[in-house]
């Protein structure tokens, strides 16, 4: 044997980490840059342009507009401000005709068919109090936004501006130690965390895919932003004089969807330094050329693919929960309902945190979906603090028409300005649902990730509006 | 119609072999009949330059094929036979670059890499040729065997660009084919170059990077001497030395645990990550 042959694999590793610590750690970087720099030269030589001054290009003009390092945040936020305020503004319309169809016509109608054909009182109770008015109440909110919110998003996508986008943000999440096109899943969470977990896949390195699995989590989706639109509009919109209330509750929302960003780029700089420490993958990102969308068929797919879907999936978490709500506050144990001991052994805990037991018992219920979170609060509140006269009784999940209304069953459950604004953040920081749970598991293969993924964005949000309690509490004490 | 007469055209003399226009009417699309196979061809290419319509036009499927970058996440299979020879051509999923680790690239890379294809096809898109010259020469640092398909040339005219396909083929040192997939044209010349480096009519002399840092050249050179005395039937010890440097885990530990040989087969079979990525959507 020759002496060649003595080498074992750990002196090459060896070898290799020697010269690595040669070459510097801008190894990857200056290959690629070769690369690029041979591949520049020969295709300056082998392409000829005839017209050596370039014409009118208005691919290249848009990109320089919306890429600009001036224009091109502000031009971003503008946009995505109005595909939501087109959503939240068009979808009112259609969200009251379809309430007033689902709970005002079909409800009443359904309860005296059930009342002709003499049926028990609880399996009346059950089905339609329970289960009917949870999924009637779910697509009223949500098909509506949805309808709209899709296809305007789909439609930018395929006009071909979110590359645009990822590379504008490509920068920041870099010095986050993540990867640019985190800014892609980003956006898809915006829609529904689900899929935002599912678009990580086109993300290169393992450790990046996590941070950007993790961190999709913060960008407020579909069954959220109903609880923040309606919490803003009935407790900020009136801190204000009435004509500027849309636009300040619309602006609180947007905050606090930019704070979500904010976090994500707060949690992904966080996990590269410390469990996920590790080099930032060059990429490139092809700027495909802008086309025309295609309206129809863009408006057709969105509806089928992703609307239909998603209704769908809440509609099947929203059948139990409904018969959940209606069990537990029927059910009575020494004169009070399931809910209402659950609600006050909660309750202390809540009140630290700025919130309240209502609340917490209301997002346990909504992990499955947290689109019910609303109507689950107010069924709640209603229940505890005894109201009476309003909703259809115990265990109902219920939308009132009026916001004063609205705001009264708040005061009533002795909510303040704090507990709307905790509850804003709260519902932007907690746990996923349990399907985005179940996606995350299923994309990573790992309990570990998927635990992480669950109880982060939780134990963030109990702190955070346990501080915000705090120094809101002090604050009021000056 | 005709086809069938001109696919029984006798060989009625010896040129006639060598003939590209007799090869070209020769081409039988076997489609889905991989028996037999005499060359395996790789179809590489970044995302969205229609290697899959290549695909299509050379073994009559239909491989859906689409306008947008990431259409193929798996690797499709079919066959055809040009010049008595029996070929199968295997398209990949489109990629950028050989240095990154997404899943669906990664497909693609390892067949390359460790597939040991006959021939690879590298289709580039014409009116973006700097951007797919990334790739071609990644490729061409890995295997000789590669032809460059010059594709979409139809769409390069329209931006007003010609691409000098001679020097273009001079300065990599690999045959250039300028093609029009979607129309079929200059689907023979790829066929005969195909055919002549499969045969090793053609030799090639791939382009070598040049700007390449010394200090990176050295440290690469060091390395692949080290990892062929261990491993010496390694296909790509250069790629391996490179992902080394990279501080690539997963080759750190292939490379310490032997099991790197195993990554040559592994290029071969189905690539188990394929179904993580066809579980949903």
């Amino acid at each position: 044997m020759s002496k060649e042959s003595k080498i074992s694999p750990n002196d090459i590793l060896a070898t290799a980490q020697n010269l690595r610590e040669q070459v510097g750690g801008e190894f990857h970087q200056s290959l690629v840059e070769a690369i690029y720099t041979d591949a520049t030269r020969i295709a300056d030589r082998a392409v000829i342009r005839p017209d050596s001054k370039p014409r009118f290009d208005l691919d290249r003009t848009i990109d320089k507009i919306v890429t600009s390092r001036i224009f091109g945040f502000p031009l971003m936020i503008l946009l995505f401000t109005i595909v939501f305020w087109l959503t939240i503004s068009g979808a009112n319309v259609p969200s009251q005709m379809l309430a007033t169809l689902l709970l005002d016509n079909l409800y009443p109608w359904l309860k005296g068919v059930f009342a002709a054909m003499s049926i028990p009182w609880w399996i009346d109770g059950l089905l339609l109090d329970g289960m009917y008015m949870a999924t009637a109440w779910v697509i009223s909110v949500m098909l509506p936004p949805m309808m709209i919110f899709f296809p305007l998003f789909t439609l930018l996508e395929d006009f071909g501006y979110l590359p645009r986008v990822a590379f504008n943000l490509d920068n920041v999440f870099r010095k986050a130690g993540a990867h640019g096109k985190q800014s892609l899943s980003m956006m898809m969470g915006f829609g529904c965390n689900a899929a935002g977990v599912v678009a990580t896949r086109i993300i290169d390195s393992p450790r990046e895919r996590l941070i950007a699995i993790i961190t999709n989590n913060f960008s407020l989706c579909n069954g959220r932003w109903p609880t923040q639109i309606l919490i803003a509009t009935v407790f900020i919109g009136a801190l204000v004089p009435a004509q500027i209330a849309g636009l300040v509750s619309a602006l609180s929302v947007v905050a606090i969807a930019v704070l979500g960003v904010l976090f994500t780029f707060a949690v992904s700089w966080a996990l590269s330094k410390t469990v996920l420490r590790g080099e930032v993958s060059t990429f490139s990102l092809e700027l495909p050329p802008y086309r025309p969308p295609r309206v129809w068929q863009t408006i057709y797919t969105s509806i089928i693919d992703r609307t239909i879907y998603v209704l769908w999936r809440a509609i099947v978490f929203a059948l139990p929960a409904g018969a959940f709500i209606w069990i537990t506050s029927n059910i009575q144990i020494s004169g009070l309902s399931i809910a209402e001991w659950v609600m006050n052994w909660l309750n202390p805990v809540g009140l630290v945190l700025g919130l309240n037991g209502v609340i917490l018992l209301a997002y346990i219920v909504a992990i499955p979906a947290n689109e019910i979170v609303i109507p689950t609060i107010l069924m709640l509140t209603v229940l505890g603090s005894g109201i009476s006269g309003v909703g259809g009784g115990a265990g109902v999940m219920f939308e009132l028409d009026s916001l004063s209304a609205t705001l009264n069953i708040f005061t009533a459950g002795g909510w303040t300005l704090l507990t709307a604004v905790n509850l804003m953040l709260f519902s932007l920081i907690h746990n996923p649902c349990s399907t985005t749970i179940y996606t995350i598991y299923k994309e990573t293969g790992s309990m570990k990730w998927t635990l992480i993924s669950s109880f982060l964005p939780l134990i963030m949000g109990f702190v955070i509006t346990f501080f915000v309690a705090q120094i809101w509490r002090l604050v009021e004490l000056l | 119609m005709t086809e069938k007469s001109i696919e029984t055209l006798p060989v009625t003399n010896e040129n006639c072999a060598t003939c590209p226009v007799h090869n070209a009417a020769n081409l039988k699309k076997l489609g889905l009949n991989l028996e037999n196979t005499d060359y395996v061809v790789a179809l590489a290419g970044n995302p969205n330059v229609g290697k899959s319509t290549v695909f299509n036009a050379l073994t009559g499927l239909k491989q859906h094929t689409g306008n947008w970058p990431g259409k193929t996440v798996t690797r499709a299979e079919g066959a055809y036979e040009y010049a008595e020879k029996n070929y199968k051509i295997v398209d990949l999923p489109g990629t950028y670059s050989l240095l990154a680790t997404s899943l669906d690239e990664e497909v693609a890379r390892n067949f390359i890499l460790f597939g040991q294809p006959d021939v690879t096809i590298v289709v580039v898109d014409a009116s973006r040729l700097e951007r797919n010259l990334n790739l071609v020469l990644q490729i061409l640092e890995i295997t000789d065997r590669v032809v460059v398909c010059l594709n979409l040339i139809d769409e390069a005219e329209r931006h007003g660009l010609t691409v000098d396909d001679r020097r273009l083929s001079r300065d990599l040192g690999v045959p250039v084919v300028p093609t029009s997939a979607r129309f079929g044209i200059g689907m023979e010349d790829l066929l005969a170059a195909v055919h002549e480096v499969a045969t090793e009519q053609i030799k090639n002399k791939p382009y070598q990077i040049e700007s390449e840092p010394t200090e990176i050249k050295f440290a690469v050179n060091e390395l692949v001497k080290q990892i062929t005395s261990i491993y010496p039937d390694l296909p790509n010890p250069r790629w391996v030395a490179l992902r080394l440097l990279d501080g690539d885990q997963e080759i750190i530990s292939a490379v310490q645990n032997g099991e790197i040989n195993g990554l040559v087969q592994a290029g071969v079979e189905e690539d188990k990550r394929i179904e993580f990525l066809e579980v949903t959507n």
